[in-house]
């Protein structure tokens, strides 16, 4: 057997692979019901099975008819780009807006064709400042600015 | 006439100062996100939409949906000066208006885009006025199992009406309806798929998801692009059309303007997809069809026109139904979830302000988008010389911000940039976000209204296509019609034309 559409493989297993785990997941700890009275488990069952029979359809399809190639994952934008929202969620409490802003704006300028410092710097000054202005000053969103650790921040 | 009545008061509440500020804002917001390639309608809704929390309703909508058919308007003067869309249904834009463009002749082809826009506007907006109360009336008699096959046809229609596969699509779409029915079951109380993750006992966050899937992903996929523009920015001095030019573009515009507002009540339908089959229809009735992509005016007339109407009359089954036909329409429906409002039939009765509010607004932000595009056009040419590398940093600080404020957690950002990677997978995979995102929305409504309807039947699963519910089956019945006639392989290929042809 050769796979002549690599995408359809990919895609076909990637449906089989959520719908069996949705099915199983739903099946051991949930209960069923009857049509009539639905348990939590009678939907996702339902649905899990379709995604199934539909991702056996597009995976043995995959065998049949030529299909074009996955094109090549470029992992720097996706890796650095994903770290630098993760980053700014997990520091903004324990080090308030400006070290997450920071650590977002420079992660995510390094996954771009070029960096500079100067550039980054200047960006990270102008977003601040905005996040700040329209955000906690504007619309009083109750972000912490400065490190847990700093007992008297100046600005607020 | 009730409707000139309800006209009229719609206009009084819209032309508030404070709902025209909101207004202006939408629009402007709109048409920059329209010009600016890499962030599109979608994504920027999403970000607004914990914000639009401390507006009253009516602002909020106007708003939001300000930014929607704004940014149709700043789209088209990215195809035509850059020759990249700057919004998906800009796409076919690119063709013809970019060929003019270098020609010399942007100013007519970017005022040809505007003000047939604004005449699609003003005609979209009546139509939206005129076809919603009926269908809102019918849609009262609705009970559980005429809006579960209404959602089955709905999600059937996006997925025949998105591009690509259309295994794929319903495969996509199941796979939303999952990820929806993630949190407790409303039912039982049982907490379904959390893993014992308190943050998800409410369900993963629509808005998380749809900036996961529409912001982050695009940014990423913009990044492994080098950049790359040209733009023809000292050549938009005339921008009046000729005689011949006018001559030209009104019937492509009538044309585009009738064909979007059709497509866009569609479910699935939208500015997209007018777009694309307003291109399709020019080219053919054309007399000389060799012209198109060479800069034929029509090229940019009628797909500009049709988008505009198409971003418009999608409106319709939202406003009427509660059911949304793309994403942004889905969109829509949290906001108004956000508020406190069930969407649905009831909301025209309940809050008439709200309903003809918004409508009468659209056609004050279609007269602001004209003003705001033509005159101002060369403002927003400056604004396509900011480099990206800019660009991305900030629209990522805006979504972090927006995803982080809806509840102040950072297993929030965490989903965003889970649901980012998924949505890069996806499009490597050539998996359609979009019926995801339907899904996804429409997932539990689907689960409560299957099980309702179940219920009253006594478990008997032909409730659906029993006579009694006439309804119901014609639904079952359009839907299956759909989806046979995309499998026949004659209008299979005539299907892949339309899209490919084009891109």
């Amino acid at each position: 057997m050769k796979i002549k559409s690599p995408k359809d493989f990919w895609s076909g297993l990637m449906f089989i692979g959520t719908g069996v785990f949705f099915v199983i997941w739903a099946v051991v700890h949930y209960n069923m019901g009857t049509a009539v009275r639905m348990g939590p488990a009678y939907f996702p069952v339902l649905l899990g099975g379709l995604l199934v029979v539909l991702g056996l359809v597009i995976f043995l399809g995959s065998f049949a008819l030529e299909g074009p190639a996955v094109p090549r994952f470029n992992f720097r934008p996706l890796i650095l780009i994903s770290l630098a929202c993760v980053l700014y969620g997990y520091l903004m409490k324990p080090l308030g807006l400006i070290a997450a802003t920071a650590a977002l704006v420079f992660v995510s300028a390094f996954a771009g064709h070029e960096f500079k410092w100067k550039e980054a710097i200047i960006l990270f000054v102008i977003l601040m400042l905005f996040s700040w202005l329209v955000f906690v000053r504007g619309l009083t969103l109750p972000f912490p600015l400065c490190p847990d650790f700093v007992a008297n921040c100046p600005i607020r | 006439m009730e409707l000139f009545a309800n006209l009229w008061m719609g206009f009084g509440v819209a032309v508030s100062p404070i709902n025209l500020l909101y207004a202006f804002i939408g629009c402007i917001l709109g048409t920059l996100i329209g010009v600016l390639p890499g962030i599109g309608p979608v994504a920027t809704i999403a970000m607004l939409l914990p914000i639009t929390f401390n507006l009253n309703p009516l602002a909020a909508l106007i708003m939001l949906a300000g930014i929607y058919y704004g940014a149709q308007y700043g789209g088209s003067t990215t195809a035509i000066l850059v020759n990249i869309p700057g919004e998906a249904s800009s796409v076919v834009t690119c063709l013809d208006g970019y060929q003019m463009a270098r020609q010399g002749r942007a100013g007519p082809a970017l005022a040809v885009a505007a003000l047939g826009s604004f005449f699609a506007g003003c005609v979209a907006t009546l139509v939206i006025a005129v076809a919603a109360p009926p269908l809102a009336e019918v849609a009262l008699k609705f009970g559980p199992s005429e809006y579960f096959s209404l959602m089955v046809f709905g999600l059937i229609a996006a997925t025949v009406l998105a591009h690509g596969s259309l295994i794929t699509a319903v495969a996509m779409v199941a796979w939303g309806l999952l990820f929806g029915i993630v949190g407790t079951d409303v039912n039982s109380g049982v907490l379904r798929f959390t893993f014992d993750i308190p943050e998800l006992s409410d369900g993963i966050g629509f808005v998380i998801v749809a900036m996961g899937m529409f912001g982050t992903t695009e940014i990423i996929l913009n990044l492994e692009m080098k950049e790359k523009r040209e733009i023809f920015t000292s050549k938009v001095k005339n921008l009046w059309p000729s005689k011949d030019d006018f001559k030209q573009s009104w019937p492509a515009v009538l044309r585009g303007t009738a064909l979007g507002s059709a497509l866009g009540i569609l479910p699935g339908g939208g500015a997209l997809l007018a777009s694309f089959g307003a291109y399709s229809l020019e080219k053919k009735v054309s007399s000389h069809p060799e012209r198109f992509g060479k800069g034929a005016i029509q090229g940019v007339a009628g797909p500009e026109s049709a988008n505009n109407a198409g971003a418009q009359t999608s409106f319709i089954p939202m406003l009427t139904l509660g059911i949304p036909s793309n994403a942004v329409m889905a969109l829509m429906i949290g906001a108004l979830m956000i508020q406190g409002i069930a969407p649905g039939p009831q909301v025209m009765s309940e809050k008439p302000q709200l309903f003809w509010g918004l409508i009468a607004s659209m056609w004050v932000g279609n007269l602001m988008l004209v003003v705001l595009n033509l005159p101002l056009i060369g403002m927003w040419v400056k604004l396509l010389t900011v480099p990206y590398r800019y660009l991305y940093p900030s629209i990522l600080v805006f979504m972090a911000i927006g995803v982080y404020s809806l509840s102040n957690n950072a297993f929030d950002v965490l989903i965003m940039a889970v649901f980012g990677i998924l949505g890069y997978v996806c499009a490597k995979l050539e998996c359609e976000p979009a019926p995801m995102i339907l899904g996804f929305i429409l997932g539990p409504l689907m689960e409560e209204n299957l099980r309702r309807a179940m219920l009253l039947s006594r478990g008997d699963p032909f409730v659906f296509i029993s006579p009694s519910k006439p309804i119901s089956l014609a639904f079952l019945i359009a839907s299956l019609i759909l989806l046979v006639m995309v499998g026949l392989p004659a209008i299979r290929k005539k299907r892949e034309e339309v899209f490919v042809e084009e891109t």
